[in-house]
């Protein structure tokens, strides 16, 4: 692993310097062609790379309105340049937004216009070299597909768009990314990111029946292959092991057990993520998501509900029914699919969670917006219910919450820094570097209003915090799941936290 | 001279016509296969309308961005709009009142225009960031805007060229009756560039005017639950999956 320095945090959030080529080479391991093939991809740079490249990119030009107008409308107004975390933690000019479009876009003008391919260097037009296309490599690797930049853009030029085509041309000239494409690799093979078979998956649900049960008093179920239930979850896989995001899948256990919603994951389709997604894939987008729709024909369920996972959210909630559907053998009651948050949102709304808000007074929690969530989907029957629903959970679990400071929450929050594929060891300085904003904003809600926890719902972030929170002088734990916070306050019927509270007369039943 | 204006004008006339067309008609025609929408996003056509007015008209999410970019920005843009808007005076025989009344308000606007052009090119010649991702392209469609919004001034508050002898010229133009057009020079600097601007916006970065209102990050409705969205192209994908149906 390269040694690299944790970057300062600065007093104030001036632009950084431009040091060019600060991140060049930093890129990270490429994909072995054993995890290619299998996808379709070529297992290495073919001869005719430079013709593939070009009939490729005017291949997704063509599909893709997005790629095609941001090709050509972007004005050069460098609004965006200071926009993207990578560029804020790394200093390298080619992390700006607009410089890593560019990167393409200068192939874009040589090859396929009038003025790149007469007057290219009026227009900053270049060819296409293999030096170019391990740049291309370097820097669609730096980009966390947030859309941040795109928020701030007069054109509403999103980078993400273009670093998934750069990706998908990149995969077919076989330089894929080894993190991604192993992974998607693991969903075709096993059912999900870990690989995790079913019986270790059967044997973990078993162990948390085991532990909830013994905490609360209460028998809440936790299925796998059930057929016949109420709903199938489908949740990051990072859920079913990983702290902290295990605690959360615990949570939603407790939520749907008391609202009488049966449910079970699929040991075939036992991962919400979509690493199609992160490599630009419409194909492989979509067979992952099929899955999903197998997974609830199966089991003849009536409902899907997600659990608390960014990009898998961003799926679900604006390709799903693109790409799986339509959904009308599901109840058409519900939204198709649904997010654990809207189920525990709504049944806040409705009165039928009792919640012990004193459990979490030892809190003081802040929300970390995900980029997907923020910027890519939505919750509830609102523009901008993605960013309350989530608050409103959090406030109905604690008393004691603040919001980082507004320019770096709800659509302008700044990407955890380990997103769309990046988070991977190999590329841990861009992790860390990236991470920078989101830290100093942490830090001010630290030092000024006492924060001593951050939640988030999206597993690559509770990931990513939990290895970069150290770096900058945070604890590792600090990092939390929304629903973890539902599960310590939620007073459960018949539990003991309920005895606890009510004293234990079986005859005193209290009003949710 | 004035047979070569009368030709350049309308050489350029179609060549912007036609290359707009041509790169209008490819946005509308190249699919937007997912739902892509920046959130919050609005939930109808008529909030998506709302979004790209406030675009289009007030640069909002430019002013959100940076307000020193935002403010000539805009201004520049403002400005030009205010002077197109008094050009269509040489081209229409009988004057409006309302443009007529535009005028005297109207043509301060070419030093508003000059100015904001000045602030962006200051702010490209000296913002490190914005200097690294600039071409040379960049900074010459500014100074050909400031070339065209001087030699205005010049023949609207120094020269005072013949603008009679120009609306003739003009409605000439449109009416295929070739007039003869004044020789001052600041007006043939200002033809000339105007024309040359013409004939490169559909080869250019000002392909940016069509270009926002395609933009699926802005112009899409945000609703992909309710109702199914799938591109052409991938029915084909989309027929073999509906395979997988409940027995």
């Amino acid at each position: 692993m390269a040694d690299f320095e944790t970057p300062k945090f600065r007093e104030y959030p001036v632009v950084p310097q431009i040091k060019a080529d600060a991140m060049a080479g930093k890129g990270p391991f490429i994909s072995r062609a054993e995890f290619d093939t299998d996808l379709g991809y070529p297992g290495e740079l073919p001869e005719n790379w430079k013709e593939k490249t070009l009939e490729k990119m005017g291949d997704l030009l063509g599909r893709y309105r997005s790629f095609q107008v941001f090709m050509d409308s972007c004005i050069k107004c460098g609004a965006c340049t200071d926009k993207c975390h990578y560029f804020i933690g790394t200093n390298d000019p080619k992390n700006m937004p607009v410089a890593r479009q560019d990167l393409m876009r200068k192939v874009y003008r040589r090859y396929f216009t009038v003025a790149g391919k007469f007057f290219p260097k009026l227009v900053g037009a270049v060819d296409l070299t293999e030096d170019v296309l391990d740049e291309w490599y370097n820097y669609y690797h730096q980009c966390s597909e947030c859309r941040r930049c795109s928020v701030f853009c007069p054109m509403g030029i999103d980078t993400a768009e273009v670093t998934m085509a750069a990706r998908e041309i990149l995969a077919h000239v076989g330089k894929g990314q080894k993190y991604s494409n192993q992974i998607i690799q693991k969903v075709y093979k096993i059912g999900n990111n870990l690989g995790l078979p079913g019986p270790a998956l059967k044997g973990i649900l078993e162990d948390l029946e085991e532990e909830v049960e013994e905490d609360t008093g209460v028998p809440v179920k936790y299925n796998m292959d059930e057929v016949g239930c109420d709903a199938l979850l489908m949740t990051p896989s990072a859920d079913f092991f990983a702290e902290p995001h295990i605690d959360g899948l615990i949570g939603y256990g407790k939520v749907l057990h008391e609202l009488g919603i049966t449910w079970t994951v699929s040991s075939l389709a036992s991962e919400a993520a979509n690493f199609g997604l992160f490599i630009g894939s419409y194909e492989n987008i979509q067979k992952i998501s099929m899955r999903i729709r197998e997974a609830a024909i199966k089991l003849k369920v009536k409902r899907i509900i997600f659990g608390e996972c960014g990009h898998a959210w961003r799926v679900a909630y604006s390709f799903l029914n693109t790409l799986a559907g339509p959904f009308d053998f599901l109840d058409q009651n519900y939204p198709v699919p649904q997010h654990i948050l809207e189920v525990t949102y709504g049944a806040l709304q409705e009165g039928k969670l009792r919640m012990n808000k004193a459990e979490n007074d030892h809190l003081t929690m802040t929300f970390h917006d995900s980029c997907n969530v923020a910027r890519a989907s939505r919750m509830g029957d609102k523009p901008g219910g993605q960013f309350d629903i989530p608050r409103a959970v959090i406030q109905a679990a604690c008393n004691n919450y603040v919001d980082m400071d507004s320019d770096t929450i709800k659509d302008a929050t700044f990407c955890c820094g380990g997103g769309g594929g990046i988070l991977t060891d190999d590329l841990m300085e861009v992790r860390v570097k990236g991470a920078l904003p989101r830290m100093e904003a942490l830090k001010q809600v630290t030092e000024e209003s006492g924060v001593t926890n951050i939640a988030a719902i999206c597993a690559i972030c509770k990931s990513q915090f939990t290895k970069t929170l150290p770096y900058y002088g945070f604890e590792m734990d600090a990092i939390m799941s929304v629903h973890q916070l539902v599960s310590d306050a939620i007073v459960m019927t018949g539990s003991e936290q309920e005895k606890d509270l009510d004293g234990s007369d079986d005859d005193e039943k209290s009003e949710s | 001279m004035s047979a070569f204006y009368a030709l350049l004008f309308t050489v350029a006339f179609l060549v912007l016509i036609l290359g707009l067309a041509k790169k209008i008609i490819q946005y509308s025609r190249v699919p937007a296969p997912l739902k892509i929408p920046v959130t919050p996003a609005p939930l109808t056509k008529g909030g998506v309308a709302i979004r790209l007015a406030k675009e289009a008209i007030l640069f909002a999410a430019l002013f959100r961005s940076n307000k020193w970019t935002w403010l000539f920005g805009w201004l520049f843009h403002m400005s030009l709009f205010v002077v197109l808007l008094n050009h269509l005076r040489f081209f229409i025989k009988d004057v409006p009142l309302p443009l007529v009344l535009l005028q005297n308000v109207g043509e301060y606007a070419a030093f508003t225009m000059f100015i904001g052009l000045a602030g962006l090119l200051a702010r490209r010649l000296f913002v490190a960031r914005v200097k690294y991702i600039s071409a040379p392209s960049d900074y010459l469609w500014l100074i050909l805007l400031m070339f065209i919004a001087f030699t205005g001034i010049v023949m609207r508050f120094i020269s005072h060229t013949d603008i009679i002898a120009v609306k003739e010229f003009c409605l000439g133009l449109v009416s295929f009756n070739w007039q003869s057009l004044p020789t001052d020079v600041p007006l043939m600097v200002h033809l000339f560039l105007v024309c040359v601007l013409m004939i490169l916006l559909p080869f250019s970065k000002l392909l940016h005017i069509p270009g926002l209102f395609f933009a699926p990050s802005r112009n899409q409705v945000d609703n992909p639950r309710e109702k199914r969205h799938v591109a052409n192209w991938a029915l084909d994908l989309d027929a073999e999956k509906n395979k997988t149906q409940p027995k």
